[in-house]
């Protein structure tokens, strides 16, 4: 079956008892047993929910996983498969990952002694020098946030299967639809999947799925331990976002194209990351891996002056935390998603008071070029 | 303001564009930034949502603490208050905590550095002997689950305080209703909200409140990093079920007592487990820091076969894990709440085979007792 057949289909007449197409929304915490020792599947919603579990075999089935698992939101996902490991253990990490990943790693993790250094994802060769004995994980991010940097997800799976460590790639800009990390090695896949996946920026929530069955029932294991589930209602906003995800991506893709090549050529602005352009250093890497190359991009303009103008001036973009839905929203990662990082980390990667990050929504895209045209001018 | 006053008029601010009285679901995920010199009040809903907010705020004030967190089950509250430790702190809890609270300490806590000693908290001189120079915390859970157990708060929580020891009430059974460990000297108070709060067999949410500032801080920052939120249509369910709180409370306790005396009086019930009858270990200590005696009992059979024999022919109860909700539910703690705590230790602590826990809801009492007694055959 072809993906985009695949995605409308997800929880498609699941319900025994009525055949609705669409999934029930099972707003319950506990279910009868029919007798002691026996179970319907069911026990507590903590531990199962008949929604989130047709959203969790979704994830698994999109991705190639052999289970899914959803989370409260992409950080408490992240959280129960940094729990897979202890104090001791090792992480090399995407030197600009996302803001919230680091945080939990320096200010939570960092205090219960597991290690983690931070290296250029796109350079395997600094990886590989990066791994060390107690090296249990590398958690990768392609294409990077916010500057697109593009990792190569086969070559960096191989190296972890040589040494025996588990290779995770953070999925949640390209969404399964352009790149399915697990198909070319990656052991676990994880999402925010408040972004592309729900796709309408009215849900947070985390998705994770993996290959290896005893490495799903440990994570299994950690999001009954800790709790950190989604509601029903959540889980199905996902699931019906989910339906849409290829005619979305496909939308934000040409638009984020397009908008990319026009901000290229604007007098205001001094560089575009965007995996698409011909001129970006990973776009052969990404030809290979991956489908297309999504919808976002950043960019920096000439004058760090210009940022505030620009973030007051956009009337159809909206000036927001967050990506990946249908409306686009700009941020400006400096103070937004990386305010968390050290001053010099950011100024090393180039996240400077001059870059924007755009999450290019389904919109006509003459509209958006309309708006950052106008953002921009004096 | 008197309780059923405040639960429904505290923290419910009429939303300001519309007048509506109920709090509206914010079903979003981030907030239009006007400034970006401004740090505006909600940017993103996993660090602040209106709606989530809304009952964070509600908790806090029903607890009598300084600010509320809601988290996505009862567990992600009790985890986020664990991990506001670190590395080398060691911990004290009671011997038959809840099974949730023991897959934590025993299975996750070792892997971070995290020890713990399990007491039993109904005896002082059994908490100071557990007590290290590492010692930070003190979790407590009472009336115990499921033997109803009722240790000494206010004592233990002056006892804690002069050693600089923090203590973590879970408070689930009583509900800010008839106790509030803040009020005689407790930091922080969990609870499973999926239980009375809540209360109808709808919700997996769990909520902590502190009294403090600082805890408030550190709570807050692992909620906001670690992301295990409550979304915001379980935070408006969670609110609408506590509109209700004491109705139900008071309904079931009643309930409650009816049962536990019926269970007393039949032969083949060898012992119930409710603080509220006169008999109780706990009754007068209870009465001294509750205002009531809660809505769950747990009686011995004596014989795993009866107790079986009552799971398959209860009628009116759902045969479930879970508690605290408008249907009475009946389990069996041996292989549901506390299945993950090893046998031996579990007989240890008292909590049999024949052991069953009742919840007591909303149905007629009557019509309740009957039930279990016809189930026993």
């Amino acid at each position: 079956m072809k993906f985009t057949t695949k995605v409308v289909h997800v929880g498609v007449n699941t319900d025994p008892t009525t055949g609705a197409i669409s999934t029930p929304i099972y707003q319950n915490a506990t279910f009868c047993h029919p007798a002691l020792g026996q179970s319907t599947g069911f026990d507590y919603s903590r531990t199962k929910n008949p929604t989130r579990s047709v959203v969790e075999k979704a994830i698994a089935d999109l991705e190639g996983g052999s289970a899914g698992f959803a989370f409260s939101s992409g950080m408490a996902a992240i959280t129960a498969i940094i729990m897979l490991y202890r104090a001791g253990d090792h992480i090399i990490c995407t030197e600009d990952c996302y803001g919230g990943t680091f945080r939990v790693l320096d200010k939570v993790f960092a205090k219960f002694g597991l290690e983690a250094s931070y290296v250029d994802g796109s350079c395997l060769a600094e990886i590989a020098k990066a791994v060390r004995p107690s090296t249990k994980a590398l958690l990768i991010e392609t294409p990077t946030n916010p500057l697109m940097k593009i990792a190569d997800i086969q070559a960096i799976a191989d190296l972890a299967r040589d040494r025996g460590i588990h290779m995770i790639v953070d999925n949640t800009f390209l969404s399964p639809y352009f790149q399915r990390p697990l198909e070319l090695g990656a052991d676990i896949v994880v999402h925010s999947g408040s972004k592309y996946l729900a796709g309408h920026n009215d849900v947070v929530c985390g998705l994770v799925t993996a290959r290896d069955t005893t490495l799903c029932e440990q994570i299994g294991f950690n999001q009954n331990a800790t709790g950190g589930i989604l509601g029903p209602q959540d889980a199905w906003l996902l699931l019906r976002g989910m339906k849409t995800l290829a005619l979305r991506m496909d939308k934000h893709n040409q638009n984020a194209t397009t908008a990319a090549h026009w901000l290229a050529k604007h007098p205001k602005v001094t560089k575009v990351y965007y995996p698409g352009l011909d001129e970006h250093p990973g776009k052969e890497i990404q030809h290979k891996q991956a489908s297309g190359y999504g919808g976002m991009l950043s960019f920096e303009v000439v004058d760090a002056d210009l940022v505030p103008q620009v973030l007051s001036k956009v009337r159809l973009i909206q000036f927001a935390e967050s990506l990946g839905g249908v409306e686009s929203l700009i941020t400006f990662p400096y103070a937004q998603t990386h305010a968390e990082m050290p001053e010099e980390l950011r100024s090393r990667l180039g996240i400077s008071g001059n870059l924007l990050r755009l999450s290019v929504g389904i919109e006509d895209v003459e509209d958006i070029i309309a708006d950052l045209a106008q953002a921009l001018k004096k | 303001m008197d309780f059923a006053t405040k639960l429904l008029h505290v923290g419910v601010e009429i939303d300001k564009a519309t007048g509506a009285v109920s709090v509206p679901i914010y079903q979003v995920s981030t907030f239009h930034q006007e400034d970006v010199e401004v740090n505006q009040e909600f940017q993103y809903s996993r660090s602040e949502n209106p709606t989530r907010r809304a009952l964070e705020k509600i908790i806090a004030a029903l607890e009598g603490g300084t600010a509320g967190f809601a988290f996505a089950s009862g567990i992600a509250a009790v985890s986020a208050t664990i991990l506001i430790f670190g590395q080398g702190d060691h911990l004290i809890a009671p011997k038959d905590v809840y099974g949730g609270t023991y897959r934590i300490l025993t299975k996750d806590g070792p892997r971070w550095g995290i020890s713990h000693t399990l007491v039993d908290t109904t005896n002082m001189d059994d908490i100071e002997a557990a007590v290290t120079p590492a010692t930070k915390a003190l979790i407590l859970e009472s009336p115990s689950n499921p033997l109803l157990k009722v240790s000494d708060l206010p004592r233990i929580c002056a006892w804690a305080k002069e050693r600089g020891i923090i203590t973590i009430i879970d408070n689930t059974f009583m509900t800010p209703y008839l106790q509030r460990p803040l009020e005689f000297g407790a930091d922080i108070v969990v609870h499973s909200a999926t239980k009375f709060i809540a209360g109808h067999s709808d919700v997996v949410a769990g909520l902590a409140v502190t009294a403090s500032p600082e805890l408030a801080r550190r709570i807050g920052q692992i909620q906001n990093s670690l992301g295990a939120i409550l979304g915001p249509q379980d935070a408006w369910l969670t609110m609408r079920g506590l509109k209700t709180l004491k109705v139900r409370m008071d309904f079931s306790q009643k309930s409650a007592l009816y049962i536990a005396q019926g269970l007393s009086e039949h032969r083949g019930v060898k012992a119930v487990h409710y603080p509220g009858l006169p008999g109780h270990t706990g009754h007068q200590l209870l009465r001294g820091q509750a205002d009531g005696f809660g809505a769950v009992l747990s009686f011995d059979v004596g014989d795993v076969a009866v107790a079986k024999k009552i799971m398959d022919n209860v009628r009116i109860p759902a045969v479930a894990v879970s508690l605290g909700a408008v249907e009475s539910i009946l389990s069996y703690p041996a292989k549901m709440s506390h299945a993950a705590i090893p046998p031996l230790v579990r007989s240890d602590m008292g909590i049999t085979d024949s052991l069953l826990r009742l919840s007591v809801g909303l149905e007629d009492p009557e019509d309740l007792l009957n039930d279990i007694i016809q189930a026993m055959g």
